[in-house]
C-alpha cells in the first residue's frame, strides 16, 4: 500500500519499521524499552513477552484464552428482563396487587415510593432451542439464536442509578476515573490489527450512555488503550479525513515533505521518539483508507445487508452490529456497541413494555441475531466473545410514578437481571441461575458484575487478580477487590 | 505503561551503574534504596501495619515487628543472619515454608537475598522511609570540571554523571535556548525579533535578563497555570451523567493572577486550602477556596447528596494529600494501608477535617461568592462616579432650570378628565352576547362566562388621545381576576376601506390596588415577566387601572378604539364581572400617572398649604423629572445607571464552614462503605508526620499550615520534584505523584533536598525556583545524543544531554495559534469554545455535547480558557493525553499516535493555523521569493534557519501544490478558505492553498511538536 521512496537507508527504514511495528496507537513518549517495557506492562505476571517494545503489539494471555475478541452489546438504560428472559407465572398470577411489604423492606427505588403494584409481564414466553431457553415474544429473532446463547438469568449490581451502575459495569467501580474492560483487555492482549485500533466504540440512537466516555476510558491506564470512538456516519475516525481541498495524492506529497524533514531531524538529533513520530504518521496514512475501508458496509453482499437490517450510509445500530463484525474480522480486540433508549419506565410510549418494547426490539434483535449466525458461519463465534445486557434489571412492579397512565413501565432494579453471552467458550443453549419466584431475589448462583468481568477476563485468558496496573502506589484491577470466575457456564 | 517502565529503567541504571547492588560485603547496605523496596513489594500485604491481614503475628516494616519473639524465632536478629529465620524462609525449597509463598509470589533473586543478609549482618537497621524524614541541604559535591556547574544544581548533576563515567553535553546555541526558554516558561514560541534580540545581547547577564523578561509576561500565569488546574481538577462542568455548566472561572483566574504576582507557595497553599478561614479574607482568599469545590456534583434524579456530598469529601483529602504531599491515601479509605503508616482511623480524621464545610452536593453549588471582576469593579467605580456628578448638577439646580415648576405643578394638581363613551360593541370572545349595560357606562358580564377575553370597540373623540383606563366593580359571583394582557389599535372610519388600524403601545400604568406580584406595569413587560395585573386582597372594591399611551396618537371623526383585555386563569370565573373603559386627551397624563405617592399627595393640597418643605419637593421632582433643561442629563444619568446596573457579578463555588453547633460527627467507613460505620474520627493528622505547628487547631487552616510548615517532610520535595518535572521532563522523583513506599526513591536524593530546603529558605518563592532550574548549565545543553548514551540513559536521568520531550496539546494549540499570527492575548473571564467537531451526541439525560463555537476572538484564545466540560473533553486535547479533570491528575501521559498526527494534520483548528500563517507569508512584501517565505515560516515557527535540504524540500513542495491548485480552481478556494473564511479580493488562492500545505507541513514537524 505504501510504496512512496524512503529517504531512509533500506536497513535502518527496515529496522526503524520492525521497532514500530504495530504501533496503532503508539509508544510512550519515552521509548521503547523492549521486554523491560513489557514485562512492566504486565507488571511481572505470567504474560509472554513479545520482542518488540509497542505496547499494543499481541500478547499472549496468561493461559490459553477461549476467546481473542470481544463483541459487548450494551443496551444502555437496563432492558425490562422479566419481559424478555425471566418468565415469572407466579407474578403475572398476582399481578395487580400490592407488593407484599417483605420484599420492599430495605429497598429504595430510583422513582417508586409507597406501595407498588405487582405486574406480571404482558408478554407471551414460550420455550426455545435444544436447552429448552425462556423467551418472549418481544424479540423472536433471539428465538432462531436461543441454541446459541448462554443465558445469565441471576445477574446483579449495587448500584441502581445508570452511570454508576454502567462506571461499575465496564470499569469495576461505581465512579469516574478507571479503566474500562475494553482497556484492560487491550492492555493485556495487545491488538491484531495493524491498521486499525485495537478498541472501537460505537454509539447508536443519538445519545451516549450515562456513564459517559469513561465507559470505554482508559483511566489512568495509558491512553492508547482507551476505547477509540468510531462513526458509520462522517468521519469514521475523528480528524482522519484530509481538509477540504487537499487531494489524497496531495497528502501524500506532504507526507513525503514531512518524512524527509523529520528523518533529517532524527539523525541529528538521534531521538527515537523522532523515528516512532515518523511511523506514527505513515501509519495514519494507512489509516485514512483502511479505516473508512473497514466502516464502508456499502461493500457486503445485498444479502448481508439484509440479513442485519442495515443501510448503507446510515447511522444505526444494525449498522453498528455489521460493523462489529467486519472489524473484528480485521483483529480489533475489543468491540463495544452501545445504544440509548432502553430505560423502560413507561413514561412515554416509546418506554413502555407492550409497544415500546417491541418497536426497540424490532430494530435490535434482527440485526444481533444476524450477528450471532454471520460470525458463526465465518468460523470466528468459537473465538469471538459476545455479550447482550444492560446495566440493571427492572422491578417486578409497576413503576409508581405511570400507575394511572396507559402505558406500563418498570422502575430500576439492581438486585436481578438477565444477560447473555455467546460463543468464546461459553455454553451454547444454557440456562444458568434463576430468581426467586416473584423475580425480586436471585434464588440461584448469584453472579454479580465483578464476577461478569472475571468470567470474560477468564474467557480471554487472564486471572482477573493478576491483571493488574500500579498506580499512586496502589495495584488495580478490573474487579477491583471483588470477582471469582462462573465456572460453570464455560465450556 | 510510564510508571512501571520508569521503574525498570531505573532497575536497568541501578543494574549498569553506581547504584549497583553486586558491591562487596564491605559496601554499606542503604536500608532504604535497597532493603525497603524488597519487603515493601514482597512481604508487606501479608506482614505489613494492616493488622486485619497480618499473617503470623509478623510485621517486617518496623525493628520491633521484624525482631520479635514469634515463639522462640526472630525473623531478623540483627547482625546475624544465619540466626535469622526470615532467610531460612526466604531460601527453603519446600513450598510449605518458602516465602513468599508461592501463590503469593515468584521467590526472590538470589542477588536480592544476598543483600538483606549483608545488611542484617550489617545490623539490620530500620530507617523510617526516606521521605518522612525531614529534608537537610547535604554539602555541595565538589566535581572535576569546576568551571562547567554554573549553580549548586549543576555541581550535584555533574558529581553523579562524572561518576558514570560520562561527559555533559555542549551548550545549545542562543536561538535553540530562546524557544525552548520561551515554550518552557510562557508555553509560546520566541517572536523571531525576540530571538534575534538575545542573540545579539552581549551583556553578561543576557540570559537572566531573557529569562526574568519571560517570567513577567502574563502568558507565564497562563502556562503555569493550566498545569495547576490539572492538580485542581479544575472544569466547567459539574461531572457525573448530567454534567451541568458550573460557573467557576473565577478559581482560574484567580490561580493565574497568582502565578503571575509570584504569591509564595506557602501563601498559594494556605488560601487555596482554607482561604475563608484566614482572619478577614480578601474577596481573593475566598475564591482561592473554590480549589476544593472543583469535585463533582451528582444531579441524577434519585441520587443520595449525602452520598456524593461524601464522596467529594474523600476526593478532597486525596486530593490535598497527593498534590502537596505525593501520599496515597486512597488506600486507607478502605483499611490500614499495607505499607506506609497511615492507620484507617487516621485517613477519617483527615476525612474528619474536610467534613465541616457547608456545601452539600447540591445542584446550585452553594454555598457561593458573588463577585465583580478588577475591570468590573473599575468600570462600576467610573460609573459611579459619573452618575454622582450628574447628581449633584441636579441636586443643586441652575436656578433658570425651576422656571417652569409653578406652571407645571398647577397642572398637576388637576386630575385628568375622562371619557367614556358607550361603546358601539362588546364581545367576550367564545361565549357572544354575554355582556348587558350595567348603568353609569358600565358593563356587566353573565356568570355563565368562564373563561372569556373582552373586545371592546369604543367610539374616540377626535384629537390626541393621551390615556386608556378600565374601571371595575365587584359583582357577584366574580371574585379576583388577572388581567393578563391589554392591546388596543385605533381603528379608522368605517367610510375609509384603504386606511389600516393603528396599533397603540402604552408607556407607563398605574393601579389603584395591585396583588402582589401581579403589578399593573407588568402589563407593559414581555415573557415571564408579563404576569399581569389582579387585585387578591381587595376584590369587593372597585377599582381603576389607567395606561398612558405612546406619543398621544391622534383620532379622527368618526374612528374607534379597539381594546383586548385578555384574562388568561385556569380557574372559571377568574374575570371582570363589570367594567367601563374611558378614555382622556389630558396632555399631562403620562407624567400625571408618573407621579410618585409622595408627589402626588402633595399636589392634592391647595397651593398655599403646602409646606416649604413640600415646595422643595416640588420643584426638586420637577428638576429630576420634566424640566426640558435637564432632559440632556437625565437621559445621560439613565443611561449611566443602567450601564451601572448592568454589570452582574458572578459567582464561584466557594468553601465555608458550619457552624460549631452543626457540626459533623466522622465515623469511620468500614470498607469504604459511607453506610457502614464504626468508631467516630476525630479531627488530626496521621502519627507518622510531625503534628500540627503550635497554635493551630485541627481544622483547614491548620491543615493548610501544617501542610507548608517547615517540619512537613513532604510538601517542599514533592513541589520542586513537579517542578523539576515539568523542565526536564522526569522528575527527580520519577514517580511524581506517589513519594511513599510505593514510589520510586529518588534518584539524586541529594540534590532533591537540597532544592527543597533552599526552596522554603527563600520563602517559597516559585519564580526564583525556576530562575534557578533554568539557569542550570543542565539544562542549556543540546539534546542531541548518542546512540551509547541514549542506551544508558533512555529517559534522561542524568542530564547529560538538555531535556527534550512533547509537550502538552494545549501547548501544541496556543503554538499553532501564535505562529499563525491569530492567538488572542485576552485574558481572563468566561470559559470560551473553540471551533470543536460535531459529534451529534448527546450526554445522558443532559445537553448536546456539541456546542457553538465562541465569536470573534474568543475562538482564539490561549487553550487554558477552553471550556472543560467533563463528560465530553475537548477532543484534540484528549488525544493529546489531557484527563478529563474528574479527579485530580498530577502527572500526564505522554503517548505518541496516529490519532495525534490526524489532529495536526486535519484538525480545523490546525488547518486554519497554517492558513492564516499561509496569509502572512504571502502578504509579506519583503518576502518576495518562496525562498524568503520559507525562511519566515522557519523564523516564526522554528526560530532558525532552514537548511539547504529543508528549503529544496518545502519549495519543491510548495512548486507541486500550486501546480495542482492551478488545475483544481474548487480544491484551491477549499484549502485557503475552509475554516479561516474569505481571503482577500483578487488573492490567489491557488498560492495561498500552496502555502497552506507547506505551512501544515512545517506544523507537523517533529521539531515543532517537540522543541530541540
Amino acid at each position: 500500500m505504501d510504496k512512496h521512496p524512503s529517504p531512509l537507508h533500506p536497513k535502518r527504514e527496515a529496522a526503524l519499521r520492525a521497532s514500530t511495528r504495530r504501533q496503532f496507537l503508539s509508544t510512550t513518549g519515552q521509548l521503547s524499552l523492549g521486554a523491560i517495557a513489557l514485562e512492566a506492562l504486565t507488571s511481572g505476571s505470567a504474560l509472554g513477552a513479545a520482542a518488540s517494545g509497542d505496547p499494543l503489539a499481541p500478547r499472549r494471555s496468561q493461559y490459553r484464552a477461549k476467546a481473542k475478541r470481544v463483541i459487548y452489546l450494551h443496551m444502555s438504560g437496563a432492558p425490562p428482563h422479566l419481559d424478555l428472559f425471566d418468565y415469572k407465572p407466579a407474578l403475572v398470577k398476582h399481578s395487580g396487587e400490592e407488593c407484599p411489604p417483605s420484599v420492599l423492606a430495605g429497598r429504595t427505588f430510583a422513582f417508586t415510593t409507597g406501595v407498588p403494584k405487582l405486574m406480571g409481564t404482558p408478554r407471551s414466553f414460550a420455550q426455545y432451542g435444544k436447552g429448552g431457553l425462556w423467551m418472549s415474544d418481544a424479540a423472536p429473532n433471539f428465538h432462531t439464536i436461543a441454541d446459541d446463547i448462554c443465558l445469565i438469568r441471576s445477574m446483579n449490581t449495587s448500584q441502581f442509578n445508570h452511570a454508576p451502575a454502567e462506571l461499575l459495569l465496564f470499569t469495576g467501580f461505581e465512579r469516574q476515573g478507571r479503566p474500562s474492560m475494553g482497556s484492560w483487555a487491550t492492555y493485556g492482549l495487545g491488538s491484531e490489527s495493524e491498521n486499525l485500533p485495537g478498541f472501537v466504540v460505537m454509539i447508536s440512537s443519538g445519545t451516549q450512555p450515562s456513564g459517559g466516555q469513561s465507559c470505554w476510558g482508559s483511566g489512568f491506564i495509558p491512553s492508547v488503550y482507551q476505547g477509540v470512538q468510531c462513526r458509520s456516519k462522517g468521519d469514521p475516525v475523528l480528524f482522519a479525513s484530509n481538509p477540504p481541498g487537499m487531494s489524497r495524492d496531495l497528502r501524500r506529497k506532504t507526507l513525503d515533505a514531512l518524512h524527509e524533514l523529520n528523518s533529517e531531524q532524527l539523525s541529528e538529533l538521534n531521538h527515537p521518539e523522532t523515528a516512532t513520530r515518523i511511523a506514527q504518521y505513515e501509519l495514519a496514512y494507512r489509516m485514512q483508507t483502511s479505516v473508512p475501508g473497514v466502516m464502508d458496509i456499502s461493500q457486503e453482499p445485498q444479502r448481508v445487508l439484509e440479513d442485519y437490517g442495515a443501510v448503507p450510509g446510515g447511522a444505526s445500530f444494525a449498522n453498528n452490529c455489521l460493523l462489529a463484525r467486519r472489524l473484528v474480522e480485521q483483529g480489533v480486540r475489543f468491540v463495544q456497541l452501545f445504544d440509548w433508549g432502553w430505560d423502560f419506565h413507561g413514561t412515554s410510549p416509546g418506554s413502555g413494555i407492550t409497544d415500546g418494547l417491541t418497536a426497540k426490539m424490532a430494530a435490535t434483535d434482527k440485526p444481533v441475531a444476524a450477528l450471532i449466525r454471520d460470525l458463526k458461519q465465518r468460523g470466528l463465534l468459537d473465538d469471538t466473545l459476545v455479550v447482550w445486557g444492560g446495566e440493571f434489571g427492572r422491578t417486578p412492579f409497576r413503576e409508581g410514578r405511570t400507575a394511572g397512565s396507559q402505558v406500563l413501565g418498570r422502575d430500576h432494579y439492581p438486585d436481578c437481571f438477565s444477560l447473555w453471552m455467546a460463543g468464546g467458550g461459553v455454553k451454547a443453549g444454557f440456562s444458568y441461575g434463576a430468581t426467586d419466584e416473584l423475580g425480586f431475589s436471585i434464588s440461584e448462583n448469584p453472579v454479580d458484575v465483578h464476577d461478569l468481568q472475571a468470567t470474560i477476563l477468564h474467557l480471554l485468558g487472564f486471572d482477573h487478580e493478576k491483571l493488574i496496573y500500579r498506580f499512586q502506589g496502589r495495584d488495580y484491577r478490573l474487579t477491583d477487590i471483588h470477582g471469582r470466575v462462573i465456572h460453570d457456564v464455560l465450556i | 505503561m510510564k510508571i512501571s517502565s520508569i521503574g525498570f529503567s531505573l532497575l536497568l541504571l541501578a543494574s549498569e551503574s553506581v547504584i549497583s547492588s553486586k558491591g562487596t560485603a564491605a559496601d554499606h547496605i542503604d536500608y532504604n534504596r535497597q532493603i525497603r523496596p524488597l519487603i515493601s513489594n514482597r512481604c508487606l500485604a501479608c506482614h505489613g501495619p494492616d493488622e486485619g491481614e497480618r499473617k503470623a503475628g509478623l510485621r517486617l516494616d518496623t525493628f520491633e515487628g521484624a525482631t520479635k519473639d514469634l515463639e522462640g524465632t526472630h525473623a531478623i536478629v540483627p547482625g546475624k543472619s544465619d540466626q535469622s529465620e526470615i532467610l531460612t524462609r526466604l531460601l527453603s525449597q519446600d513450598p510449605e515454608e518458602r516465602m513468599p509463598p508461592p501463590k503469593k509470589g515468584k521467590p526472590l533473586e538470589p542477588e536480592q537475598i544476598e543483600l538483606i543478609r549483608r545488611w542484617i549482618d550489617q545490623g539490620g537497621k530500620f530507617d523510617r522511609h526516606w521521605s518522612y524524614i525531614a529534608p537537610v541541604k547535604a554539602p555541595v559535591p565538589s566535581v572535576k570540571d569546576g568551571k562547567w556547574p554554573i549553580n549548586e544544581i549543576d555541581s550535584f548533576l555533574l558529581s553523579r554523571i562524572e561518576k558514570e563515567d560520562l561527559h555533559p553535553s555542549p551548550e545549545a546555541d542562543r536561538r535553540t535556548l530562546a524557544r525552548r526558554l520561551s515554550l518552557d516558561l510562557t508555553g509560546l514560541p520566541p517572536s523571531w525579533e525576540a530571538v534575534l534580540a538575545f542573540e545579539k545581547d552581549t551583556r553578561p547577564d543576557a540570559y537572566e535578563r531573557y529569562v526574568a523578561q519571560l517570567l513577567a509576561q502574563p502568558a507565564f500565569g497562563e502556562y503555569w497555570g493550566q498545569a495547576w488546574l490539572d492538580l485542581a481538577r479544575y472544569a466547567d462542568s459539574s461531572g457525573y451523567p448530567s454534567d451541568q455548566p458550573r460557573e467557576i472561572w473565577g478559581y482560574r483566574d484567580w490561580v493565574i493572577s497568582a502565578l503571575n504576582h509570584n504569591l509564595p507557595f506557602d501563601q498559594f497553599t494556605i488560601d487555596q486550602i482554607a482561604g475563608d478561614l484566614i482572619p478577614n479574607p480578601s474577596q481573593d482568599q475566598v475564591i482561592a477556596t473554590a480549589f476544593h469545590r472543583n469535585t463533582m456534583t451528582q444531579n441524577e434524579g434519585g441520587t443520595s447528596d449525602e452520598e456524593f456530598r461524601i464522596a467529594a469529601v474523600i476526593d478532597r483529602v486525596n486530593t490535598s494529600m497527593s498534590v502537596w504531599m505525593g501520599t496515597t491515601m486512597s488506600c486507607a479509605q478502605c483499611h490500614t494501608h499495607k505499607s506506609d503508616p497511615l492507620t484507617q482511623i487516621e485517613y477519617f480524621s483527615l476525612f474528619d477535617i474536610f467534613n465541616q464545610s457547608a456545601d452539600a452536593d447540591r445542584k446550585d453549588e452553594t454555598p457561593v461568592l458573588s463577585f465583580y471582576t478588577t475591570e468590573q469593579k473599575k468600570e462600576r467605580d467610573l460609573l459611579s462616579r459619573e452618575i454622582s456628578e450628574i447628581e449633584k448638577r441636579l441636586s443643586d439646580p441652575n436656578p433658570a432650570w425651576k422656571d417652569g415648576a409653578h406652571a407645571w405643578a398647577e397642572r398637576m394638581s388637576k386630575a385628568p378628565s375622562w371619557q367614556s363613551p358607550a361603546p358601539d360593541r362588546i364581545d367576550t370572545k367564545f361565549e357572544p352576547g354575554k355582556a348587558v349595560p350595567d348603568g353609569d357606562g358600565f358593563f356587566r358580564i353573565d356568570k355563565s362566562v368562564q373563561f372569556a377575553t373582552y373586545t371592546v370597540e369604543l367610539p374616540l373623540p377626535s384629537g390626541p388621545i393621551s390615556g386608556l383606563r378600565v374601571e371595575t366593580r365587584p359583582v357577584e359571583g366574580f371574585g379576583n381576576f388577572v388581567l393578563s394582557s391589554i392591546q388596543a389599535e385605533i381603528l379608522p372610519p368605517s367610510g375609509k376601506a384603504d386606511a389600516k388600524p393603528q396599533s397603540v403601545s402604552f408607556v407607563s400604568a398605574k393601579a389603584d390596588y395591585e396583588q402582589a406580584g401581579f403589578p399593573a406595569d407588568s402589563l407593559l413587560k414581555s415573557g415571564k415577566e408579563k404576569t399581569g395585573w389582579a387585585v387578591a386582597g381587595a376584590t369587593d372594591r372597585p377599582h381603576e387601572l389607567i395606561l398612558a399611551l405612546k406619543g398621544s396618537p391622534s383620532a379622527t371623526e368618526g374612528s374607534r378604539l379597539r381594546v383586548v383585555l385578555e384574562q388568561k386563569s385556569t380557574y372559571a370565573n377568574h374575570l371582570i364581572g363589570s367594567f367601563r373603559l374611558s378614555v382622556s386627551t389630558s396632555r399631562d397624563l403620562s407624567d400625571w400617572i408618573a407621579l410618585p405617592p409622595s408627589i402626588s399627595t402633595i399636589l392634592k393640597k391647595p397651593s398655599d398649604k403646602r409646606s416649604t418643605d413640600e415646595q422643595h419637593l416640588i420643584v426638586d421632582y420637577y428638576v429630576r423629572h420634566i424640566a426640558p433643561e435637564t432632559r440632556p442629563d437625565r437621559q445621560l444619568l439613565a443611561a449611566k445607571t443602567a450601564a451601572h446596573d448592568a454589570i452582574r457579578p458572578s459567582s464561584v463555588p466557594v468553601m465555608k464552614e458550619l457552624p460549631a453547633a452543626e457540626r459533623r460527627e466522622t465515623r469511620v467507613q468500614i470498607r469504604g462503605n459511607w453506610q457502614n460505620l464504626g468508631d467516630v474520627a476525630h479531627a488530626g493528622t496521621p502519627a507518622a508526620f510531625p503534628p500540627l505547628p503550635k497554635g493551630s487547631h485541627p481544622d483547614r487552616l491548620g491543615f493548610a499550615r501544617w501542610l507548608v510548615s517547615r517540619e512537613n517532610p513532604l510538601t517542599a520535595r514533592v513541589t520542586v520534584n513537579r517542578f523539576w518535572e515539568s523542565l526536564f521532563g522526569v522528575g527527580i522523583v520519577s514517580t511524581s505523584e506517589e513519594f511513599g513506599s510505593q514510589g520510586e526513591p529518588p534518584f539524586h536524593p541529594e540534590l532533591l533536598d537540597w532544592l527543597a530546603v533552599d526552596f522554603m529558605e527563600h520563602g517559597w518563592d516559585v519564580k526564583r525556583l525556576l530562575t534557578q532550574l533554568v539557569s542550570t548549565r543542565a539544562y542549556r545543553q543540546v539534546s542531541r545524543v548518542s546512540p551509547e548514551l541514549m542506551e544508558r540513559d533512555p529517559e534522561n536521568r542524568l542530564l547529560a544531554r538538555g531535556p527534550r520531550f512533547r509537550p502538552q496539546g494545549e501547548l501544541l494549540r496556543d503554538q499553532a495559534l501564535d505562529v499563525a499570527g491569530i492567538l488572542s492575548l485576552k485574558m481572563g473571564g468566561p470559559s470560551v469554545r473553540p471551533m470543536a467537531p460535531n459529534l451529534g451526541l448527546s450526554t445522558a439525560f443532559g445537553r448536546s455535547n456539541d456546542w457553538v463555537v465562541s465569536p470573534g476572538e474568543d475562538r482564539h484564545r490561549r487553550s487554558v480558557y477552553t471550556e472543560v466540560r467533563r463528560n465530553s473533553p475537548y477532543p484534540s486535547f484528549t488525544t493529546f493525553d489531557a484527563p478529563n479533570r474528574e479527579v485530580c491528575t498530577i502527572r500526564r501521559n505522554r503517548t505518541n499516535t496516529p490519532l495525534q498526527a490526524f489532529v495536526t494534520l486535519n484538525d480545523p483548528v490546525f488547518v486554519e493555523s497554517s492558513q492564516a500563517l499561509s496569509r502572512r507569508i504571502v502578504a509579506k512584501a519583503d518576502a518576495p521569493n518562496p525562498e524568503t517565505k520559507i525562511r519566515f515560516i522557519y523564523h516564526t515557527a522554528l526560530s532558525r534557519d532552514p537548511d539547504k535540504k529543508e528549503l529544496d524540500t518545502l519549495i519543491r513542495l510548495h512548486a507541486e501544490a500550486l501546480s495542482e491548485f492551478r488545475r483544481d480552481a474548487a480544491a484551491a478556494e477549499s484549502m485557503a478558505t475552509n475554516p479561516l473564511g474569505p481571503a482577500d479580493k483578487g488573492a490567489d488562492l491557488a498560492d495561498l492553498a500552496a502555502w497552506t500545505a507547506v505551512a501544515n507541513v512545517v506544523m507537523n514537524l517533529d521539531e515543532f511538536l517537540m522543541r530541540r
